[in-house]
């Protein structure tokens, strides 16, 4: 009795979801073609399709998608580098941890965001900066999780290696790793993801390419409809990115 | 060897020598029990690396010397602009986060207290709360101008999921038994939401409350910075322009000890306010 009425509820709420969804749509719909809202303002959901499918076909994408999506590389592989290895020579003492870990915690608390203005005066408006803020906003959630990972694992699973005689590799192979890895990803994850957002933030403020430049340009010229078809692009490609790297958390994390 | 055969007295502890605790030892001590000075001292170290690369390594040009930052602080703030802008960007952030704080809690309410809007609209809620809105940055300019009403808007787009989340998280949390409890003993639903769900949201609201905190000044301060014809935004560019750091980290340092000051009051009201809840 109860089981049905559950599974009727969740039939409702999908619902509800999808009504509203379409219902938003619908809004969309019917207040650009029937009501007259300004095409410059909100245009045509079919339109905006039109747009979309022209972007994607011409390939117009590529080159800024090419930009954005290389800026995120670098800025992930420094912000990598050198957070997993500055958390890990924390970590090797307790007495490191608290002096430098509350450093840490207290810089990332300040939005980051507000170091655009300096890279673009140190690095110009060339993907430098971008890369540079990418790296700095992803480094801290890196270095801390690494941190949390590293000088947290329990006690015991170190004095019991010790005992048995492991070596300072076969400690940092066989426990310091296995027990650290999980809270890493989460930090790795993290990272990716405010890296990409940072990045796809600074092309809108300041730069000469990628993907929130183009967006900004578009909304400049009053092209409307193409934003908004880049708009879903990013937005798409940014879901997309996300989902692999959780999936490839999820995986690693498996192991 | 000649204290092999000497008769030790019982119950008496020999004398231990202490070694004489030279300057150089002692300090090491405290550093040892006193992280916070380490830290201090650490901080230091940058400030004072910061100096002197300013000083005889870097281009002018392009960084200064943290002494000569705060020197001129006083004349950033004669500019002409800078302070009525820091002040226009600190009423946004206020008002940006009244706004949040009130729609997040209505919608965190409606949506966490019932089961089934639990249910259906939680998803839409996640599915909002995932995507970039930078992206969308350029619309709200377009739609609500150049003024502080964009960028009031773009915190609020900021601030709003993360208090919504927490709030439906804390509600959800509570302890089924002490509803079932208070529903036995014949409470009324004003009741039970006064003394039960109240006091046990008021942690995950300032939980909440922080977080939209951050995300309020991530939001405003994109806009800012997204808006170079006005406001800080053209302040910044102006200072890069020309090539004027001093100027630059004088006002990102003004702004972020703004963020520093306004997060720490909602973590310290988090604390202060979490702190009966033991568990």
């Amino acid at each position: 009795m109860s089981a049905r009425r559950d599974r009727r509820d969740r039939r409702l709420s999908r619902g509800v979801q999808i009504g509203f969804l379409l219902g938003l749509i619908a809004l969309w719909y019917f207040g650009t073609a029937v009501w007259g809202i300004n095409q410059i303002l909100l245009p045509n959901p079919i339109n905006v399709w039109h747009e979309l499918e022209d972007v994607i076909r011409s390939g117009e994408f590529l080159p800024d998608l090419q930009v954005t999506l290389t800026e995120v590389a670098v800025a992930f592989v420094l912000s990598c580098t050198s957070g997993v290895t500055l958390g890990y020579l924390i970590s090797r003492s307790h007495y490191s941890i608290r002096v430098f870990e509350p450093l840490l915690a207290g810089a990332y608390s300040v939005p980051i965001i507000l170091f655009l203005p300096l890279y673009v005066l140190f690095f110009g408006l060339g993907p430098w900066s971008k890369i540079a803020l990418g790296t700095t906003i992803s480094f801290f959630p890196i270095a801390l999780n690494t941190i949390a990972g590293f000088g947290y694992v329990d006690r015991i699973f170190i004095t019991a290696a010790r005992s048995m005689g492991a070596s300072d590799f076969q400690m940092f192979r066989y426990v310091l790793l296995p027990a650290a890895l999980p809270v890493i990803l989460t930090g790795l994850r993290i990272g990716f993801t405010v890296a990409l957002l940072s990045i796809l933030g600074s092309e809108t403020i300041a730069s000469l390419a990628g993907l929130g430049h183009r967006i900004v340009h578009l909304a400049e010229a009053m092209e409307t409809p193409r934003m908004f078809a880049y708009i879903a692009f990013a937005v798409v490609i940014a879901a997309l990115l996300n989902t692999v790297v959780t999936s490839l958390e999820q995986r690693a994390r498996r192991r | 060897m000649s204290s092999q055969g000497r008769i030790e007295p019982v119950g008496v502890a020999a004398p231990r020598i202490q070694p004489a605790p030279g300057p150089r030892r002692s300090t090491m001590a405290a550093l040892r029990r006193h992280p916070a000075i380490a830290r201090l001292m650490v901080l230091a170290a940058l400030f004072l690396l910061w100096e002197l690369a300013a000083r005889w390594w870097i281009d002018p040009d392009f960084l200064s010397p943290p002494s000569q930052v705060l020197a001129s602080l006083g004349e950033l703030f004669e500019t002409q602009g800078v302070p009525a802008a820091l002040q226009i960007t600190l009423w946004e952030l206020a008002v940006a986060f009244a706004i949040s704080v009130v729609i997040g809690l209505a919608v965190g309410l409606t949506v966490g207290l019932s089961r089934f809007s639990n249910r259906s609209f939680m998803p839409i809620i996640l599915l909002l709360y995932g995507t970039p809105q930078i992206t969308i940055l350029p619309l709200f300019i377009l739609y609500f101008g150049i003024g502080s009403a964009s960028k009031i808007a773009f915190g609020v787009s900021h601030g709003v999921f993360p208090i919504i989340v927490t709030i439906v998280a804390g509600v959800q949390n509570i302890k089924p038994i002490l509803m079932t409890a208070a529903h036995s003993m014949g409470a009324s639903r004003w009741q039970i939401f006064r003394w039960v769900i109240f006091p046990h949201m008021i942690p995950s609201f300032f939980a909440g409350m922080r977080l939209g905190m951050t995300g309020v000044l991530l939001g405003v301060l994109l806009a800012e910075l997204y808006v170079s014809t006005a406001g800080i935004g053209y302040f910044t560019t102006l200072f890069t322009q020309n090539f004027d750091p001093t100027k630059l980290l004088g006002l990102v340092s003004v702004l972020a000890a703004m963020a520093i000051a306004l997060n720490e009051t909602v973590r310290r009201a988090e604390v202060y306010f979490g702190r009966w809840r033991t568990d």
